[in-house]
């Protein structure tokens, strides 16, 4: 890495490369924070599209349009494209772009390694992709890549596998890089305890991912070896049992829904405050509650696996630990709803989101409390009500936070207000589709129909016809979204510095558009 | 120099992330196999054979232990116990059978993988001769009959008084003329 630093410093203030290969290289934090979005945005339209061909043939029952192996698959991709490929990387993408700004620092810690995090990624998702089209197909046992099942597809399995361990290189390499700016880059002065909500959930969350991703890539390095090269770790014949493959990809599974919500909570702490015109109501109590979550989140994952048949004992422990979750996160939701009483409130595109995400995230929240009563759950296990409960958190929950980051950061990061009209369409028209889209797989998930199946039982008509029309309708509406960044970006109204009148924070204090390098003096406040 | 500040607290970033791996991939299963075999959670029972009972403590009542075979998929089997259930008295040593039989042409081995239900009893259930801790090797269409030794313990809690053992086989894949070690 002493290449990366030689690399660095040779700038004073002049602006990005020119060409495109300044993409390519770039060791700045917000054209590689840029990258991350902008790849998040087109995997969000590819896992869409994967999702409109499950829809599309949910439609009615029987079997229409795609046969059930590739259904499978799309099942399969769809989840992992939408976790590893668009909220992650959102995630990453927004922590690039505003840490460093919020911290009043010049930029990440480890600029070179930052632009290796993000190039593997478009490599990972190429190969991940790739085995759609290899003979015998793409995975298609499920995210989860439950063995033995997963094992007994194609050959294409080793390319799913590479393309995990890629993209997981690449989560650790970024948390890492973000661990270190956070502790090392901050404004002189600036203590731990005064980092905005959006630093600490993030530091909070790149200690998961460095302690959980690499249990992954053990559990699929396993599956490998199984596959390919005679182990039998999951193999009952040779000794194995499929059993413990839950319990290590549970061990990282549940921390990871965490990954994928914390800096959701970050971005929803710094928005509210901005549009009620109040302080965050218990900054300390919000740190200690994201603390709380994440110790937490290690101590739950059986919850996912009530059904394998575990001892009473166990089942009691995993259904009580999961329900103590839900205290800190209900800690969050008071405080939230604290900081908006009484506020002088007004409603701008990303407050709208953040409101969204308030209500039905607490929805997906309350569905997941009536999970983790064990015996309630052998009931709905492995039913579309799951389905339900995890798009509630993680569409109108991670993916409405990103979407209310980028249009509350957008005018610091373009220079201009985006349309504010047509970014409240964009929100009402998603809003109403989407529980078009969820909420009635709610009623047929409690009435048994199972997840991950190409064709359905009569009585699950009607409601599969409604949660489809609101799937094309939630999807083509986010047509509305990338033309709202596609305008915002070519021009529209000058953004003022503060752009938000009650905006609190240091990345408000620099102009707008941000000047390609910022705080290379820190700032003076904290000291 | 930038990054130098930063390399020890990289260092120590990397190294938790590579224990994490190493947590999963190598302590883990070991970690997993050594809980389930003392506790009998998840139905594991013996897999080496145990001693038996001297006869010094006989149970005052009878339980019920019924007998369960599973083939798996992938293989041309068949395979069943030669008894359903039988009753049997706790601190008693039992005899009884399964039959396998290889119904492709070619040679096979097969292998039986045991469980318990329900699992708090699985640590009770003793077996001094079992068909499961080997493999066996068929000729094409053999069969073979399978002999299980088995014994409850008389201290079995009172609340159980029923318990089934599965076996599932497998057909391994492997070929007979290199299964030289078993
Ligand atoms: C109050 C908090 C929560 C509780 C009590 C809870 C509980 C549960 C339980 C018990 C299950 C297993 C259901 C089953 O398979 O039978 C589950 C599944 C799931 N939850 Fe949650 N959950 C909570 C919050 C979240 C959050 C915040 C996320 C992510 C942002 C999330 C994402 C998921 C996902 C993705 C699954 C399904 C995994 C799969 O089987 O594919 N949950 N939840
Ligand atoms: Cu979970």
């Amino acid at each position: 890495m002493s290449t990366a630093a030689a690399g660095h410093h040779d700038h004073d203030d002049h602006g990005p490369a020119k060409g495109w290969t300044r993409w390519l290289w770039t060791t700045n934090h917000k054209d590689i924070g840029t990258l991350y979005l902008l790849f998040s945005l087109v995997m969000f339209f590819i896992g869409g599209g994967m999702a409109l061909i499950i829809r599309a043939e949910l439609f009615q029952p029987g079997l229409q349009l795609v046969d059930p192996l590739f259904f499978n698959s799309m099942t399969t991709m769809h989840a992992l494209v939408m976790i590893f490929g668009v909220v992650m990387p959102a995630f990453v993408g927004l922590a690039n772009w505003m840490i460093p700004m919020m911290i009043g620092g010049p930029d990440m810690a480890l600029p070179r390694l930052n632009n290796w995090s993000f190039w593997i990624m478009p490599f990972a998702f190429l190969l991940l992709l790739s085995t759609l089209f290899m003979e015998g197909g793409g995975p298609a046992g499920g995210w989860t890549l439950y063995a033995p099942l997963s094992l007994q597809g194609g050959d294409s399995f080793a390319f799913v596998i590479f393309s995990i361990h890629f993209m997981g290189i690449s989560s650790v390499m970024g948390s890492i890089n973000i661990v270190a700016t956070i502790f090392n880059m901050r404004a002189p002065g600036m203590t731990l305890m005064q980092m905005p909500l959006f630093v600490w959930t993030w530091l909070i969350t790149a200690y998961l991912l460095i302690a959980v991703i690499p249990v992954l890539a053990g559990a699929v390095t396993m599956l490998l070896t199984d596959r390919f090269f005679g182990t039998s770790f999951f193999n009952a014949a040779g000794g194995g049992d499929p059993v413990m493959y839950q319990h290590i990809f549970w061990f990282f599974g549940h921390p990871e829904v965490y990954i994928l919500i914390l800096p959701a909570f970050g971005i929803i702490s710094s928005i509210i405050p901005t549009f009620a015109r109040k302080p965050l109501f218990g900054y300390a109590s919000m740190v200690y509650a994201t603390a709380s979550i994440a110790f937490l989140s290690f101590i739950v994952w059986a919850h996912h696996m009530f059904t394998v048949g575990m001892p009473l004992a166990g089942e009691m422990f995993f259904m009580f630990a999961t329900m103590m979750i839900s205290v800190p996160t209900g800690v969050k939701v008071f405080n939230w709803i604290a900081t908006m009483w009484r506020g002088s409130m007004t409603f701008e595109t990303p407050m709208l989101f953040a409101i969204g995400f308030l209500v039905m995230f607490t929805i997906g929240g309350l569905s997941g409390l009536m999970l983790a009563i064990t015996p309630a759950d052998i009931q709905y296990h492995d039913t579309y009500f799951v389905v339900a409960h995890f798009h509630y958190v993680l569409v109108p929950g991670a993916i409405y936070s990103i979407m209310a980051a980028t249009y509350y950061w957008m005018p610091k990061w373009t220079g201009n207000m985006y349309d504010e009209k047509w970014g409240k369409i964009h929100f009402w028209v998603s809003t109403v589709f989407l529980n078009v889209l969820f909420f009635p797989m709610h009623f047929v998930g409690l009435a048994g129909m199972p997840r991950r199946i190409p064709d359905y039982n009569l009585q699950f008509a009607d409601w599969n016809a409604v949660a489809t029309i609101g799937a094309f309708g939630f999807g083509f509406s986010q047509l509305i979204f990338v033309y709202v960044i596609y305008k915002c970006i070519k021009g529209g109204e000058k953004a003022t510095d503060e752009v938000w009148e009650g905006a609190d924070g240091l990345e408000w204090t620099v102009p707008s558009p941000a000047p390609y390098h910022t705080f290379e003096k820190p700032p003076a406040q904290y000291s | 120099m930038k990054s130098s500040p930063h390399m020890f607290l990289v260092g120590k970033l990397a190294t938790l992330s590579i224990a994490m791996f190493a947590f999963g991939y190598v302590v883990m299963p070991p970690l997993y196999n050594v809980i389930c075999d003392i506790t009998g959670l998840n139905g594991r029972t013996n897999s080496a054979a145990v001693a038996a009972p001297d006869g010094s403590v006989i149970s005052d009542r009878t339980i019920t232990v019924e007998f369960v075979s599973v083939i798996n998929s992938s293989a041309a089997w068949s395979f069943k116990p030669v008894v359903q259930t039988m009753e049997v008295v706790p601190g008693k040593t039992y005899t009884t059978n399964y039959i396998a039989k290889n119904l492709s042409s070619g040679p096979a081995v097969g292998q039986a993988v045991p469980s318990v239900a329900p699992s708090s009893a699985a640590k009770y259930f003793n077996k001094i001769e079992c068909f499961c801790f080997t493999k066996q090797e068929f000729a094409g269409r053999a069969e073979k009959e399978m002999p299980l030794i088995f014994f409850v313990e008389p201290d079995l809690p009172r609340s159980i008084d029923t318990i089934t053992l599965s076996y599932t086989y497998f057909n391994t894949g492997e070929d007979p003329e290199n299964l030289s070690d078993s």
